[in-house]
């Protein structure tokens, strides 16, 4: 008997008829939803955006910060200066302001955008964000690992960007409710008067210390770096230059105390408004895990706000005011964030992705209602956790083991991929 | 600027002061200074330019005037020497090296900088040097230096080369050398020499003897391209030559004098060698590439890293980077090495093989 032979078909669309990969966030209202495709083309229009402000970036851009750096040394200068005729109320007053706002450009506009690198292209030795150094209490190299890294590669990852609640507070319904928040409001606000010391404090790790997982003696080392600055700071605001007052002493004391204060408050409420207005989403490890370069911008836009303002406005904000450009393009200097955000907008709306903006009273009173909101226990008007999610101690253990496998060299990075400065965008490896 | 009118001493003063030093931290007093004038800094060699001339019509010739810290630097520079010029252009930082013209010993810094095709840094000083002008200096460097004991000493020059050999013969001058100096200078034609009143002025002093030959005019006592009769007729069994230019006058006076001392502005002819294939790791960056034969510094740069670098000809060493493990070649000595932790320049190094850069 023959047999004929049944023809065989290979099946080489398989691939491409299988159900292509969506991604989906419910942002308030909206419902954000791409395919993979479009995500990625999402990514490679914004990468557009940033190969063309890098191939632009010249005198226009080193002018601009030696401006700001030569406003801010008159600034401090002037207003120090005034502080010795702190006597007279007027000059104290002038004095104290002008100190203020020295220190808010030197933490903000300066300070924190040189150390993400923006002006590293310069090859001014002045200008190296891996050696710049600022006046505030938290020392630049555990900052620039902490916002740097992890807060720009984690942006709102519940439980590894620490800046979601500092460590301390309850900013996310998904971080566990326990009566500790019911202070949710107060810790609110003694970290904003005291906001560098906040910062300081960030590597300490408090939520750990909390948990039980490390203790103090774990942290004897960043403690003692934040110990080395305060000192120096305390000696400088507080002693060295109240005693060059003689008899003036206290008045100066008191206008340096009041400029920190200054300091303290408007980076803080500038800081909160780039991340906790209504409308602004978190994310758990597993949405951001194996993330491509699209999905990232993704996660960045939607982590971040916008404040709308005037020119001297953006600038005192250390343009942070456009949060979520910066959040997309942290390197690069902060002054084109305006030019660049129009284009910005209309890449979100194209591809239905929120764009959440707004005047500073309006977003600071939506962060404000959520501190107060989220210090309430579930059933007593407040907001539970959602059920589904890893504890926080094991997100934590992941990250650890895929950071002493990177440590190892376990990990190797692509050539070509942004490894090193001044953030890394790399997805955490389930 | 109100800022010139401050003696150096009071700057210096203000500079060290150890209770400025805690009223600017974290700054800086150096970054209070700087606002006032670009040069009042302790954490960097810098200098302002003085007088600018154009000598001739493919050359700038600045006068730069130290700051304490570079003055500091350029006291130990000995004639012959050349030192890193850092100049912003277009808000970016551009090192370059040049054989400063001055006499051993000389307070001001006098560079003569020859303009040529493509030359990014040497056209932009050539347009836009005015006096004012800050610029960043480094430590004087190189081996090409002039040794005043001998009694016998024939200088040679090409084009730009003349700077560091310029600057042996006015410390000679100025040293109280009593030997006989020759100096033989080739240009393309009379109005390419820079300096040609001072070299005759100087030839009419005893002992020294000044011959120019130019290579696109008859008008020079000597014609066409250098000969040995040239040499000859400049002086006849010199105890030491010096000879700066292209690479062709070095090996043409090398012919004569085996022995002549030289340096060449000229990068090295070098050909990409065979890809080695072997792993290049640039390790701070943990960006790994697969050896293509170039120089570890394009190798780095076509990955989209960006080391500093000065000359790219070997010279200024502003691109020095320790070498963990690994076989290179220096192509421009061609000596092959695999010392571990080793300093290299990573623009005149290639691979052998794997290698692993700290960068």
């Amino acid at each position: 008997m023959t047999a004929v032979a049944e023809p065989i078909y290979i099946d080489d669309t398989a691939e491409v008829l299988q159900p292509e990969q969506v991604f989906e966030k419910q942002v308030g209202d909206v419902h954000v939803r791409l395919t993979k495709t479009e995500m990625d083309e999402f990514g490679r229009e914004l990468d557009a955006i940033r190969h063309r402000i890098l191939a632009d970036l010249g005198t226009r851009d080193a002018e601009y910060i030696r401006d700001i750096i030569k406003l801010q040394r008159k600034l401090e200068v002037g207003g120090r200066a005034l502080l010795f005729l702190g006597i007279l109320p007027p000059a104290w007053l002038a004095g104290t302001t002008m100190l203020g706002l020295a220190k808010i450009l030197d933490n903000m506009e300066i300070g924190h955008n040189v150390m993400h690198g923006q002006y590293d292209w310069m090859g001014d030795p002045g200008l190296r964000g891996q050696e710049f150094e600022w006046d505030n209490a938290c020392p630049a190299d555990q900052w620039r690992y902490t916002h740097n890294y992890m807060h720009h590669t984690y942006t709102n990852v519940v439980d590894l960007d620490r800046d979601v609640g500092y460590g301390i507070l309850r900013m996310s319904k998904e971080q566990k409710w326990d009566p500790y928040f019911l202070f949710n409001p107060l810790w609110a606000f003694l970290l904003m008067v005291l906001f560098q010391y906040g910062v300081a404090l960030h590597e300490l790790e408090a939520e750990r210390i909390r948990d039980g997982e490390i203790g103090f003696r774990d942290k004897r080392e960043v403690l003692s770096e934040v110990w080395g600055k305060v000192k120096k700071q305390t000696m400088k605001d507080y002693v060295a230059f109240p005693l060059l007052a003689g008899p003036f002493a206290p008045v100066v004391f008191a206008g340096n105390m009041v400029a920190n204060l200054m300091r303290n408050v408007w980076s803080y409420t500038i800081i909160f408004c780039g991340h906790f207005p209504a409308g602004v989403s978190e994310f758990s490890l597993d949405e951001a895990r194996e993330e491509s370069r699209g999905h990232w911008y993704f996660r960045q836009v939607l982590g971040s706000a916008n404040l709308t303002g005037g020119k001297w406005f953006h600038i005192f904000s250390g343009n942070l005011s456009f949060q979520i450009e910066h959040h997309l393009f942290p390197d690069l200097p902060a002054h084109r964030y305006q030019e660049i955000s129009p284009q910005v907008q209309d890449i979100c709306r194209r591809y239905g992705i929120p764009y959440n903006s707004g005047p500073i009273h309006k977003q600071f009173g939506s962060v404000i209602k959520k501190i107060i909101k989220l210090a309430l226990p579930p059933g007593l008007g407040g907001i539970g956790e959602r059920a589904k999610r890893a504890p926080r101690r094991q997100v934590r253990a992941e990250f650890d083991a895929r950071q002493a496998a990177e440590a190892a060299g376990e990990v190797v990075r692509d050539a070509g991929e942004p490894s090193v400065k001044p953030y890394r965008v790399k997805a955490i490896t389930g | 600027m109100f800022t010139e009118m401050l003696s150096p001493r009071l700057k210096a003063r203000v500079s060290e002061s150890s209770l400025l030093k805690v009223l600017s931290w974290p700054q800086g007093v150096d970054s209070f200074t700087e606002v006032a004038d670009r040069s009042w800094t302790q954490h960097e060699g810098r200098a302002t330019v003085t007088a600018v001339r154009w000598q001739t019509p493919r050359s700038v010739t600045l006068t730069l005037r130290p700051n304490a810290l570079g003055a500091q630097l350029f006291a130990d520079f000995r004639a012959g020497q050349h030192i890193n010029v850092a100049v912003e252009i277009d808000g970016r930082r551009h090192t370059r090296c040049y054989s400063p013209v001055a006499a051993e010993g000389s307070a001001l810094i006098e560079l003569t900088i020859g303009r040529h095709d493509g030359g990014l840094v040497s056209d932009h000083l050539y347009r836009h040097a005015r006096p004012g002008t800050v610029v960043g200096i480094g430590a004087p460097a190189g081996d090409f230096v002039l040794d005043p004991t001998d009694a016998r000493i024939l200088l040679v020059s090409g084009g730009s080369g003349i700077t560091p050999v310029l600057s042996m013969l006015r410390t000679l001058r100025a040293g109280g050398h009593t030997g006989e100096v020759a100096f033989v200078h080739y240009a393309r034609t009379p109005e390419d020499v820079a300096y040609a009143a001072e070299l005759r002025e100087l030839a009419a002093a005893e002992h020294t003897t000044v011959l120019f030959g130019y290579t696109r005019s008859g008008a020079g006592e000597l014609s066409g391209h250098l000969r040995a009769e040239h040499l000859a007729t400049a002086l006849a069994d010199p105890d030491a030559v010096y000879v700066c230019g292209p690479a062709a006058l070095v090996d043409a006076v090398r012919e004569v004098h085996p022995e002549a001392r030289s340096e060449s502005f000229v990068p090295p002819a070098f050909r990409p060698g065979a890809a080695s294939g072997g792993l290049v790791s640039f390790a701070g960056s943990e960006v790994f590439v697969e050896d293509d034969g170039k120089t570890l510094l394009e190798q780095a740069e076509n990955v989209g890293l960006t080391p500093e670098f000065g000359c790219r000809m070997g010279i200024c060493h502003g691109c020095t980077r320790l070498k963990s493990s690994g076989v290179v070649k220096n192509v421009t000595t061609g000596v092959v090495s695999s010392a571990e932790e080793e300093e290299i320049q990573i623009c005149v190094t290639v691979p052998c093989g794997d290698v692993v850069v700290e960068l």
